[in-house]
């Protein structure tokens, strides 16, 4: 899994590229976590287009990154979902906890 | 309607064979020529079982997890078996966002995703022997 990161205007833009299954999601997670304690934003935005596969491993993670932004008082979108990573979003109910742009 | 062909694999519950797994199961169900669409959705449920497999059959311990494809004309079977931990309560397991696990970013989505995204699904489970999972993907229905 590949990550790259841009921050502009207290908006922290995180890039995933690959597959995020529970393999790839334990470093995907440290490192989002160790962004969100060094870097001051105030949106989190999940930019999912370069992934191409997910699971509910993915749920977990956008879930617990979710709970960890709102309680240091920030808020989280999820940025360009395939249709198929779209299907799993709605289905969990992630949908309607953040915005999907 | 009698089986096409069949192929047996064993690995070890590494997390890294979730990948290999799911490639496994979509390479060999290639042969129906499946749309891209099926074989995501095909992919999708047999990493939620080899997941399950690894971080609640094996509890993160060595173990060994097997996967059976079965082809027929129009459809796959998959069964993917642990011989870890055991499921209590099947009915509660299954319940969409029941997990036991939530310290494990868990949200108890992976049996819903296989009901939803395969045509049947089967769990076999017994405390102390394991864990069987038998699910069927019908291709091309109209
Ligand atoms: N192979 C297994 N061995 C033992 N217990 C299992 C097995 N598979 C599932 N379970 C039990 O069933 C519960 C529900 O499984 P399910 O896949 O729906 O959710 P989860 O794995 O907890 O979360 P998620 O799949 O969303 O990451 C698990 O929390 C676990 O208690
Ligand atoms: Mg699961």
């Amino acid at each position: 899994m590949e990550i790259t990161v841009k921050q502009e205007n207290q908006i922290l833009t995180v890039f995933l590229k690959g597959e995020l299954d529970h393999h790839t999601a334990i470093s995907v997670k440290d490192t989002i976590d160790m962004l969100l304690v060094k870097t001051p934003f105030k949106v989190l935005v999940l930019d999912m287009a370069g992934v191409t596969f997910m699971d509910s491993s993915g749920i977990g993670l956008i879930a617990g990154r979710y709970n960890r932004v709102r309680s240091i008082g920030g808020s989280m979108k999820i940025a360009n979902p395939s249709f198929s990573l779209t299907r799993i979003l709605k289905m969990s109910g992630i949908e309607k906890l953040m915005k999907i742009i | 309607m009698q089986p096409i062909n069949r192929t047996k694999i064993e690995f070890e519950s590494k997390s890294a064979n979730e990948a290999f797994a799911r490639l496994v199961a979509a390479a060999f169900a290639a042969q129906l020529d499946p749309t891209l669409e099926e074989l995501a959705d095909l992919k999708t449920a047999v990493s939620e079982a080899v997941t399950n497999a690894i971080i609640h059959g094996y509890e993160q311990k060595p173990g060994v997890v097997k996967m059976e494809l079965v082809l027929y004309p129009d459809s796959i079977e998959v069964t993917i078996e642990d011989q870890g931990v055991g499921i209590e309560d099947i009915e509660k397991a299954t319940i969409p966002t029941y997990t036991s696990k939530p310290e494990l970013e868990r949200t108890g989505m992976g049996f819903t995703i296989m009901q939803t995204f395969m045509d049947s699904l089967d769990v076999q489970s017994a405390m102390g022997e394991g864990t069987k999972i038998t699910m069927k993907k019908v291709f091309h229905k109209k």
